[in-house]
């Protein structure tokens, strides 16, 4: 159960002593409670209170690394159940499967599709995470073959190796040293072989059960043989029973601080129907999934599904921007018109794709006011006749166009003479006040 | 450490809505557990989807989705007898675009015998939608909502600027009504509260908290829905006990990513494929924060999302 910020301040030396650079011992047990401190600040803490809160104040889902090098994967530390309570912390990954049934050429195409898969996406560079290879033929040969080749191929790529078999998990898992893979299939049966492997090659465990009291005993059992890192695993498999055992995971790590089931979840969601699947997966990254693993991996998917990871886990505190620049909306020529607009991220998408559905080839100003809407913006003096006179002329743009004539939102109307001064020889036309109006606005225009 | 689940009772409970008459009349909302939570509660009915269609050829949609409906597009009655009958569609959403003053500006007389001739035509439930000018809309829907008096539909949509004359037009012709406002739970509630002291039965309302496409600020239109589900369930707030609409294809067949050729965006794989993902994703995405009810267009998005659907209850 995570500690009220009373109950810590109950175990600290109560000296006021601003050692931990807080005014007051209390001031320092309220940050601790809102994981804003961490107890080292603090010099002369008991060691019976660093052993109490130090298990109180661990975040409640278990911070793992995944992979190695540039492509690691962060997991875990997830602290709520809804994004608009505080930020989604690290966002899921996607693992493709490939089966060791598969032949050497299927196989190798897969991990091309990885290795191609990245994409920038609003300033973020987004990929298929991982490879997941399972050990579907049963045989042990035939997995280490395949681990073989995706060693090879896809040294870079995080690796999930999935066999039940603790004689194929060794062996492969000797292919991926210092990789930081994921051994997955640690159950009731296997779970000390497992543990054993994942513990002499530093690995993250994933650990399988039927149910998620099974779970919780399993991942106590593997802890005590010396294990610290397991991604989990209910047995969970048809989206009902995955929204389920996901929820339940979180509130149990959330609310009860229970460590048992404080790991990150791994979600097996394959599917024959690759949109079903991508419907499944895009159901696993809202709710609490931290490694989803798919079938097939095309780009439309792709882009689909990392669109809806970024959607999910961007700050609900901090407005979404985009970069200051003048948009070019269809092919604009010299004669197009130019508009400017502010750049919070819901503004720019509503205005340019009212442009883009009046047909009307036009520039859009996208000027940086920290992410507040229009009116906002313009109460906070971040969108003002001088900031907007300043921005039109460093940008250079009437090089490319014929005329000098600035169209501005309706709302800041007020601003259109005292930026004619401040933009000498340009004429200041004041455009409709929501973006709905925009397609009738510049059609009559160019009529 | 034994396990015990966290599980959450709820004060509130969502209002269920009855669309439609006879054996074809579909029943959405009614839970009282967040979405798909059943393993808590009861959610006795599963969400809804109506397939699009309007007044006028559907010119200004994206070609992919234009595909599909082709051979009836051309006039609303066949287009609606083929999403009832080919497509097994619950429910249809007709937009009257057509009436727009900067489209066809079809008068409401023109408006209500298209939705006479569309009732006459389907036996499944009908939403009747504007073409989301505040001041046309109070006019067309006033008479198309006598136009299908006593049928049940949903009539929409009502806005701060327009409710007056929409609610009252829907309460007097026993209809169901959407109350629309832009992406803030403190606006949505109080859109509902006003309707409602008109004497507009809350019981009555959908809630449409403006939908979002998928990378065009969907998670502002989840984290809304969310929140007030969540305000519905766990302080019983009555102005916020309406199941929610999310008008998903309008929003999300006017991006880029749904129209751009990828002859021009290689990385980003077919237009087909890729438009259709768009639609159901972002479908998903609202099921998942609280929609009850959708409006999509392309039927292999619609078809997708309903076995998701079928998975998740």
């Amino acid at each position: 159960m995570a500690l009220s910020g009373v109950e810590i301040f109950k175990m600290l030396p109560k000296t006021n002593c601003k050692k931990c650079g807080h005014p007051t011992c209390l001031a320092f047990a309220m940050k601790l409670a809102q994981r804003q401190a961490t107890l080292d600040s603090c010099p002369d803490v008991s060691e019976e209170a660093k052993k109490v809160l130090g298990e109180a104040s661990a975040p409640p889902v278990r911070p793992i690394t995944f992979g190695a090098g540039d492509l690691a994967v962060k997991m875990g530390e997830e602290t709520v159940l809804f994004r608009h309570d505080k930020k989604f912390v690290n966002p899921c990954a996607i693992a493709v499967e490939i089966k060791d049934t598969f032949s050497e050429a299927e196989a190798t195409k897969i991990i091309e599709q990885v290795l191609a898969s990245e994409i920038d996406r609003v300033g973020q560079k987004l990929r298929v995470d991982a490879i997941a290879l399972t050990n579907a033929s049963g045989d042990a040969g035939k997995f280490e073959a395949l681990a073989k080749i995706v060693a090879a191929k896809a040294s870079v790529v995080p690796t999930i190796i999935c066999t039940e078999n603790p004689q194929a998990a060794e062996a492969a898992a000797k292919l991926f040293a210092d990789k930081r893979a994921i051994i997955y299939g640690a159950n009731a049966s296997n779970a000390e072989a497992m543990a054993n492997i994942a513990k002499t090659n530093k690995m993250t465990l994933g650990v399988h059960a039927n149910g998620l009291e099974e779970l919780s005993a399993l991942t106590e059992k593997i802890k005590a043989l010396g294990v610290e890192d397991m991604v989990i695993d209910s047995g969970a498999r048809k989206a009902k029973d995955i929204i389920e055992h996901n929820t339940l995971i979180r509130r149990a790590a959330v609310k009860k601080n229970f460590k048992p089931l404080g790991y990150p979840v791994i979600n097996f969601m394959q599917r024959d129907d690759s949109l079903v699947e991508a419907l499944l997966a895009a159901v696993g990254i809202a709710k609490y999934s931290s490694i989803i693993v798919v079938n097939s991996v095309e780009k439309w998917k792709n882009l689909a599904l990392f669109t809806m990871r970024q959607n999910i886990y961007t700050d609900p505190q901090v407005p979404m921007q985009v970069e200051q620049k003048i948009y070019n909306i269809g092919e604009p020529k010299p004669e197009s018109p130019l508009m400017i607009t502010t750049n919070f991220s819901l503004t720019y998408f509503i205005v340019s794709g009212e442009i883009e559905n009046s047909k009307v080839a036009s520039r859009l100003a996208v000027m940086d006011s920290e992410g507040l809407s229009v009116l906002t913006a313009w109460a906070a003096g971040k969108f003002t006749a001088s900031k907007i006179a300043q921005f039109i002329t460093e940008s250079g743009i009437e090089k490319e166009m014929s005329h000098k004539e600035l169209i501005i939102p309706g709302y800041v109307a007020i601003l259109s003479g005292s930026i004619e001064d401040k933009l000498p020889g340009w004429k200041i036309t004041v455009g409709p006040r929501e973006a709905n109006a925009l397609p009738a606005f510049l059609k009559t225009r160019a009529a | 450490m034994a396990f015990t689940p966290t599980k959450e009772t709820y004060s509130g409970k969502v209002y269920p809505v009855t669309i439609g008459t006879g054996d074809k009349a579909v029943t959405f909302g009614g839970e009282n557990v967040l979405p798909f939570n059943s393993f808590e509660g009861a959610a006795p009915n599963a969400p809804v989807i109506a397939y699009e269609i309007q007044d006028v050829p559907p010119t200004d949609w994206p070609e992919n989705v234009q595909k599909p409906f082709a051979a009836v597009s051309d006039d609303p009655v066949k287009w609606a007898k083929y999403c009832q009958d080919e497509l097994k569609a619950k429910a249809i959403a007709l937009r009257l675009v057509g009436t727009h003053p900067d489209r066809e500006n079809r008068t409401p007389e023109e408006a209500s015998k298209t939705v006479k001739d569309v009732l006459a035509a389907i036996n499944i439930p009908l939403i009747i939608l504007g073409s989301n000018h505040a001041e046309k809309d109070s006019q067309v829907l006033i008479a198309v909502a006598e136009a299908a008096k006593d049928k049940n539909c949903i009539i929409g949509k009502a806005q701060e600027a327009n409710y007056k004359t929409i609610a009252a037009a829907a309460m007097a012709n026993n209809h169901k009504l959407i109350a629309m406002s832009e992406l803030d739970i403190n606006l949505s509630k109080q859109l509902n509260i006003l309707i409602t002291q008109m004497g507009f039965e809350k019981e009555r309302l959908i809630t449409d908290p403006m939908c979002s496409a998928l990378g065009y600020g969907l998670e502002y239109t989840y984290s809304v829905m969310e929140r007030i589900r969540l305000a519905a369930l766990t302080q019983n707030d009555m102005t916020m006990q309406p199941p929610m609409l999310g008008d998903v294809g309008m929003y999300v067949w006017k991006i880029k990513e749904t129209q751009a050729p990828e002859s021009d965006l290689p990385h980003w794989g077919p237009a087909e494929e890729r438009g259709i993902a768009w639609e159901a994703v972002t479908a998903t995405a609202l099921l998942i924060a609280g929609a009850e009810l959708l409006i999509m267009r392309h039927p292999k998005a619609v078809e997708a999302v309903e076995k998701t659907i079928e998975e998740l209850i």
